[in-house]
């Protein structure tokens, strides 16, 4: 079974994060580049996997030059190639533009299933799974708690608000995971070694079939207009208890739906 | 922390990398605990294994990662800085590994090492006895060679992983003459007759077994020997060189956790209207530790490099050994003095530093040893 793992480097959350002013898009050299840690858990599926059916691992990351160290954290943690989405023409597109870039690449490298993390720390649209379900014209099966594959099929548990749904689907298809799913490997120190020998494919806009048109900032749907500094952290509110602190604490986590 | 390494290869930032990200994830968030309620972090062992760490400066065919000392030792260190049972447990692996790796037979090392290195196992190292410590050629444990392999009998004191390693670096008398008389054994843990007493209630590194390990007619294979018979004490201080290293970078680590809790500390505590480490009484105190830390650092680094260039290390090593633990017992102290009260409680790491470097001048041999084998090398 062929499997590509979508990966994302995204800022560092322990950092603070900025835009760009010019072109109001992520300021990557504000902040150290990670690894967006739901893709771990992608990986790690992938790997489990690929270990209980056999096949290949393909790591598929789009992102400047910088983000080949995400490439790297994957290989060493076992992944077995990869391929690196990176040009110009792809600066500040959107989760439409992102999607048909990956789609393209996707189709070039072949794929019996697509594992890529839910969500990511940065622009955390949570999107991209259904986009590139829809692109690619097969089954979408996102939020995933457990994933197991059968013959020519795929089953999982889909995270619900009021549990989980049980959701079936043919492959090839596109699943996206929640952390729950797995716990992921450090990388050995063998496999960082290891990782310098993968095979690495640097794919750019033409390569990769991907229309310059449906790409890059200018081409966006979505703009960011403005953007403004979280405001620092407003003084709590101080309940008295006065008999009857446990209902005001209730009503204040109501009225922020916290229950 | 973050201390600035100059390291010998570009690979070695990675581990470096990795050793950091595993310190900060799964050894350092849970010493304290482990610590107060003197839990053996076993998992964190098995962990490490994975990441490929229980074997570092072993050959590759074996499964080791081939790895200088000079880049082994500072992993060590930055284990110890997270945890000093975590740092030290490493250390003590190494060792109990080093006899079959530098003295097996090939058929012994391409037996045991890859289960040994390979980060399922975890090994303890047996020469102390209740009356035999420094003078480690007094020993009296016996192993009597019959027909069909070693017969042993004896007690083992102060054993590291006692109880909890799955092998046994063994000591033991195969005849009387004196340190000639001594042989070096490979001993599963499984090896009915070998037993372990309860573990000893220590001042600092609770977390960490230290116990009795009893030989009641426990039979060996004669494959279990390494080296030749007679050979056993100069293999045990051939190991103990490399061993005093490793504690050498464990009292660097925890000097540097200490100096940055108190630093920290310093910096964020104020006092008459001013920080901490804007009074010169108090940053001199801090400039001296980091200092003498450095100069620690340093020391054992030299060793390391001394032996990874295959040349004789020991008396540097009796020396980084010693300096650094010295230096780890003043500078731990004097983090605790820096803290004032809340130095002295369990709230702060630094309380929990001093206890652990006072051990630090005990192990692998007394301070009073390396100034015995220093001084030996000088008269010579």
């Amino acid at each position: 079974m062929n499997i590509v793992v979508c990966v994302k480097q995204v800022p560092d959350t322990a950092t603070e994060r900025k835009l760009r002013s010019d072109d109001k898009t992520l300021d990557r050299d504000a902040a150290d580049g990670v690894i967006n840690e739901l893709c771990e858990y992608a990986v790690e599926e992938a790997l489990l996997l690929k270990e209980a059916h056999g096949g290949e691992v393909t790591v598929l990351t789009m992102g400047p030059d910088k983000a080949s160290d995400t490439i790297r954290k994957a290989l060493a943690m076992g992944a077995d190639k990869a391929v690196h989405l990176v040009d110009d023409a792809l600066h500040g597109s959107d989760a439409l533009g992102t999607s048909h870039a990956m789609a393209q690449a996707l189709k070039k490298i072949g794929f019996d299933l697509v594992i890529l993390g839910s969500e990511s720390t940065d622009a955390r649209t949570g999107v991209l799974a259904a986009m590139l379900a829809e692109r690619l014209g097969v089954p979408q099966l996102t939020f995933a708690k457990k994933v197991e594959v059968g013959k020519g099929t795929i089953t999982v548990q889909r995270v619900t608000d009021y549990g989980y749904d049980k959701v079936e689907a043919s492959l090839p298809a596109v699943v996206s995971v929640v952390e729950k799913i797995n716990e992921p490997r450090y990388p050995s120190f063998k496999g960082i070694m290891a990782a310098k020998k993968k095979p690495v494919e640097k794919l750019g806009v033409a390569d990769a079939g991907i229309d310059a048109s449906q790409v890059g900032l200018a081409n966006s749907w979505s703009e960011v207009v403005d953007f403004a500094a979280a405001p620092p952290r407003a003084a709590g509110t101080i309940v008295k208890d006065e008999g009857d602190g446990g209902a005001k604490a209730a009503e204040f986590l109501a009225s922020k739906k916290f229950v | 922390m973050s201390v600035e390494r100059v390291l010998p290869r570009p690979e070695a930032h990675d581990l470096m990398d990795l050793v950091r990200d595993l310190v900060g994830k799964e050894v350092a968030p849970r010493a304290s605990a482990d610590e107060s309620a003197g839990r053996f972090p076993r998992e964190v062992f098995t962990t490490l294994g994975r990441a490929g760490l229980l074997g570092l400066p072993y050959p590759e065919e074996h499964g080791g990662a081939a790895q200088p000392y000079e880049v082994y030792l500072q992993v060590i260190e930055e284990l110890a800085a997270g945890w000093l049972a975590v740092g030290l447990g490493l250390s003590v692996h190494t060792l109990s590994c080093f006899p079959v790796a530098a003295y097996g037979s090939a058929a012994q090392r391409a037996e045991l090492l890859p289960d040994m290195l390979g980060g399922e196992l975890l090994g303890a190292y047996c020469l102390s006895e209740p009356h035999s410590g420094s003078d480690a050629a007094a020993l009296t444990t016996r192993a009597v060679r019959g027909e069909d392999g070693y017969t042993v009998d004896g007690v083992k004191a102060w054993i590291t992983h006692g109880g909890v390693a799955d092998f046994y670096t063994l000591m033991a008398r195969t005849s009387d003459d004196g340190a000639r008389g001594i042989s070096c054994f490979h001993v599963p843990a499984a090896t009915p007759g070998l037993s372990s007493a309860a573990p000893e209630k220590k001042m600092g590194m609770r977390s960490s077994p230290t116990a009795q390990v009893r030989f009641d007619g426990a039979r060996l294979a004669p494959e279990a020997l390494l080296g030749a018979e007679g050979e056993g004490f100069r293999i045990a201080m051939a190991a103990l060189d490399g061993g005093r290293l490793g504690i050498a970078a464990c009292a660097v680590g925890v000097a540097q956790a200490a100096l940055d809790a108190a630093t920290a500390y310093a910096k964020e505590r104020r006092q008459f209207g001013s920080r901490l480490v804007d009074f010169q009484g108090l940053s001199f105190l801090l400039a001296d530790m980091a200092t003498q830390l450095a100069a620690a650092r340093a020391l054992y680094l030299d060793a390391a490099r001394a032996r990874d260039a295959g040349r004789p290390y020991g008396t540097q090593a009796a020396m980084a050994k010693l300096f650094a633990t010295d230096m780890c017992m003043k500078v731990t102290t004097d983090a605790v003095q820096v803290l004032g009260g809340y130095g002295y409680v369990e709230d702060f790491p630094v309380e929990r530093y001093m206890r652990e470097a006072k051990v630090l001048q005990i192990v692998e041999g007394t301070n009073q040893v390396q100034r015995l084998v220093i001084g030996r090398a000088l008269a010579r």
